[in-house]
């Protein structure tokens, strides 16, 4: 993406650097592709899908020209199918379980761009996919989903089709959640999420934005006005390196950083900048190739374990070596060096890994002496985000460190009325935080409320 | 280098590919190309009295990404003056003295008429006729093409006309749009045809607009039934061409016709009883130039199998095309599935479950710890319908399974009793 002589990007293009990388399926392309997909039985793909999209079912309509029915089958199965057809590590699920992929075959169906086609479709065409159930069938439960984000979505839109009463409540403008202000442009354009709220509200879903819990609405006015409550809210900001040095004017919060490329009007303040970035996840990969493509000079990905343990998929750290981000491994950040105000320089230490932690990552140890200090303009933090912590003691939840405690083979909270879902449950090295563990894990507590529900009924 | 050439009935040509009598034949200068590319004859764009043509005349059946499994027509037989393309024919066989240049006729049933076309034809120096006693669309109408092709007296009759007057040989191509074709290709031997020509194309519709509900293709609204041919044809063909083939009452030279898209399909022709080929679908759909890996796969075929001519395969495996009842209902095959080379795209035990005889479990491999599919060999009947579906070359083989019993066919069987 750079301009291979001089190494950096001319001002002019930033706007085109976060458009969509991948491009669109063309439609013979799409045909193809879909008629090479054997429709297994028993489907592996459908297995490694974490929402259980029936994916042999989907591509076989696409190659009969039938896509309506082909969006319907994604989204039905998956709310925010048509994001994550763009943000799914596919290698690793669909397209890594596809028969084709042995070595008596050829190469695994592109499923995540086939999904992508068949979306594109739908959004294009602006139809309606689902909806509500006649007056006559609704149910008489009040439900309020805190976070517009996949999880949030993914629950109102079952509970929606399943003909509950559902409102949202986001503290942001728009909704989505990560999708909408967290993934990188290049990878997820904001019309993407944006659709798929749009989905959810011609169910008749309220949607409150702007409405931050705690502030302007109580745990307890909701619990009051509501049946139940479906904690949705994922993680908060990053957290604090606690080095010297943090509060100097360049150092940033990749969410934050990231969020802005999605907002507002592409700055030009990283333009021949040197940049460093805390942290080897998908946010700090986001983070490292936001800050090529808006024009720095340098950007350092600084981690102080290897690539062995770092949390970012293949693709991305592929990705984020063909957009020129360089990788330091084994290094610390040990503060940050100012000047009027200003960050000039980190200094970092060298690590090296000792014993497997509890998740058997080897934990990194700090190389006493081998301090050094290497000049930067910007420091972006990308070291995981932080809990919601004050929401959970709103609402008299039991956690551990920041994490709803829930009940076994549930979504329900210690209190009755409160269930959680998506990255505010995440913990404990499970699963990762992907976005389509997310939208079913609000399918699965929209059916834990019904089935609830449904009893209390009778 | 096998030997190509082939004699069909006395026609001699270089190699056995000729391009059937249809539009890739309309005219000299196609014609001329074809044999440039490399195809050893041509059978010309049927001759006969003046005819006027529709536009929108050709519609293909696709499957998946596949194009033109079959193709079908409504162009009748050339639009274009006896004269010219007579003229074209001399040409073209001066250039081309080794070619082969068949003449194909339409005429209605009269036999002075007929007498009139044979003449005018061969003087332009073809090396023989063919009967079109097939064409489906448009000229059955007028009771030619398979109007004849499908009444046994008739196709005795003009084949009789013909010869009183041919001094070429003469082939007679017949129509599939009949219950038994043995019984016109007797006919035609009976009145006197030196080969016989099959097959023609099938009576079709290749389908109807889902928005316009019209039929495809339409002529301002309407459509009628077209001749059907392509990859989709061939095993019907090919039956029709065994079927003649191993008729002593037919007993004649065949020109094989129907579907044939490669140098394989044209040995399974040859095996089964074919003196020569005829291509048409194939060259539509890419070119002449098609015709150069059917002759470098047959030669490369002869050669790998240390034939020394094509025409020593002629007929072969004629005797191993029988009836039902002389089947050995004794012999038994089995499924056997080779994990190794297996997917697990699972596709056999579904299609054995649903739609067969239920002989196949998904086990647990002690092997891969996959789930595989495993044959119950003594509930698998032999169907063959999981290796057919099967995407995976050798994944799945049907292996004899040897029995005791002797050989006993259905009609030995109802001899005893």
């Amino acid at each position: 993406m750079t301009d291979k002589k001089s190494g950096t990007i001319p001002l002019t293009d930033l706007s085109r650097h976060f458009a969509e990388v991948v491009p669109a399926l063309k439609p013979k392309e799409a045909i193809d592709e879909a008629n090479r997909c054997l429709y297994c039985y028993d489907a592996p793909c459908i297995k490694a899908c974490p929402t259980g999209i029936d994916i042999p079912s989907f591509i076989q309509k696409i190659a009969t020209g039938n896509l309506y029915g082909s969006a319907k089958t994604i989204m039905d199965a998956n709310p925010v199918g048509a994001s994550c057809s763009r943000v799914c590590p596919t290698s690793e699920l669909c397209e890594g379980a596809c028969v084709l992929n042995g070595e008596a075959a050829s190469q695994p169906i592109m499923i995540g761009r086939l999904q992508r086609h068949a979306t594109d479709w739908a959004i294009t065409n602006r139809v309606s996919l689902f909806t509500a159930p006649p007056e006559t069938e609704k149910i008489n439960n009040k439900v309020a989903i805190i976070g517009a984000g996949p999880a949030g979505l993914s629950a109102a839109r079952e509970l929606a089709c399943l003909g509950h009463e559902v409102t949202v409540y986001e503290a942001k403008p728009k909704g989505g959640g990560l999708n909408t202000y967290g993934i990188v442009s290049f990878r997820l354009p904001q019309e993407i999420p944006l659709w798929e709220v749009e989905q959810v509200e011609s169910l008749g879903v309220q949607f409150r934005y702007g409405v931050r819990v705690g502030e302007d609405i109580t745990a307890q006015e909701l619990i009051d006005t509501y049946d139940s409550v479906v904690l949705a809210v994922g993680m908060s900001s990053v957290p604090m390196l606690g080095i010297p040095g943090e509060e100097l004017d360049g150092v940033l919060d990749a969410i934050a950083f990231v969020e802005d490329t999605k907002t507002k009007p592409l700055s030009d303040a990283l333009l021949g900048k040197t940049v460093a970035v805390i942290g080897a996840g998908n946010t700090a990969i986001d983070a490292a190739t936001c800050s090529k493509r808006l024009g720095a000079a340098q950007v350092q990905m600084l981690y102080r374990r290897t690539d062995k343990e770092m949390t970012a998929y293949d693709f991305e750290y592929e990705f984020a070596k063909q957009d020129g981000v360089e990788f330091r491994w084994l290094v610390a950040p040990k503060r940050i060096i100012g000047e009027n105000g200003r960050v000039i320089a980190i200094e970092l230490t060298r690590m090296e890994l000792g014993e497997p932690d509890h998740k058997g990552r080897k934990s990194p140890v700090p190389i006493p002496g081998s301090e050094y200090t290497i000049p930067v303009d910007y420091v972006i933090k990308a070291i995981g985000q932080k809990r919601h912590t004050q929401l959970l003691e709103a609402f008299d939840i039991a956690h551990h460190h920041g994490i709803p405690v829930l009940s076994e083979n549930s979504y329900r909270t210690s209190h009755p009325k409160v269930f959680a879902a998506g990255d505010f449950i995440f913990g404990g090295g499970k699963t990762d935080a992907m976005v389509v563990d997310a939208a079913q894990q609000g399918k699965r507590v929209a059916h834990e409320i019904h089935a609830v529900t449904s009893k209390k009924e009778r | 280098m096998a030997d190509l050439r082939i004699n069909l009935a006395g026609i001699t040509s270089p190699n056995p590919f000729w391009l059937a009598s249809a539009p890739p034949t309309n005219s000299g200068y196609q014609v001329q190309r074809a044999f440039e590319a490399g195809w050893g004859g041509a059978v010309w764009k049927t001759l006969g009295d003046p005819i006027m043509n529709v536009s929108s005349r050709y519609a293909a059946l696709h499957l998946g990404s596949q194009r033109v499994l079959g193709l079908n027509n409504i162009e009748l037989i050339t639009d274009r003056p006896l004269e010219v393309n007579l003229r074209e024919i001399e040409e073209t066989k001066k250039r081309f003295p080794n070619h082969t240049i068949i003449g194909s006729l339409m005429m209605e049933p009269n036999r002075e008429k007929w007498h009139e076309l044979v003449k005018a034809t061969e003087a332009a120096g073809v090396d023989g006729l063919e009967l079109n006693f097939g064409c489906p669309h448009g000229m059955a109408e007028r009771g030619m093409g398979s109007a004849v092709g499908q009444q046994p007296d008739m196709v005795r009759q003009q084949t009789e006309w013909v010869k009183e007057v041919a001094q070429t040989p003469v082939i007679v191509k017949l129509t599939p749009n009949i219950t038994d074709i043995r019984f016109t290709a007797r006919a035609a031997r009976q009145g006197g045809a030196d080969a016989v020509s099959m097959i023609n194309t099938i009576n079709s519709l290749i389908g109807v607009d889902l928005d316009a509900w019209l039929p495809i293709p339409h002529v301002d609204g309407k459509g009628a039934h077209g001749g059907y041919c392509g990859p989709a044809v061939k095993p019907i063909a090919l039956n029709m061409v065994a079927e003649c083939a191993r008729d002593p009452l037919v007993g004649i030279p065949i020109s094989g016709i129907g579907g044939i898209s490669t140098w394989k399909d044209a040995v399974e022709f040859l095996l089964m009883g074919a003196s020569g080929v005829q291509v048409c679908t194939a060259a539509m759909h890419h070119g002449f130039r098609i015709v150069e890996d059917m002759i470098d796969g047959l030669n490369n075929y002869l050669d790998q199998k240390g034939i020394a001519s094509v025409q020593d395969i002629v007929g072969k495996a004629v005797h191993t095309y029988s009836d039902w009842g002389n089947l050995n209902l004794n012999y038994k095959v089995a499924a056997r599935v080779n994990e190794e080379i297996c997917i697990n795209c699972n596709k056999c035990y579904i299609a054995c479950e649903d739609t067969s005889h239920q002989s196949i479990d998904l086990v647990t491999s002690t092997l891969s710890g996959k789930t595989v599919p495993v044959v119950r060999e003594d509930d698998c009947v032999g169907c063959n319908l999981c290796s057919i579906v099967c995407p995976v070359e050798g994944a799945i083989t049907m292996v004899e399974i040897p029995t005791d019993e002797a050989s006993l066919t259905w009609n030995q069987r109802q001899a005893k009793n």
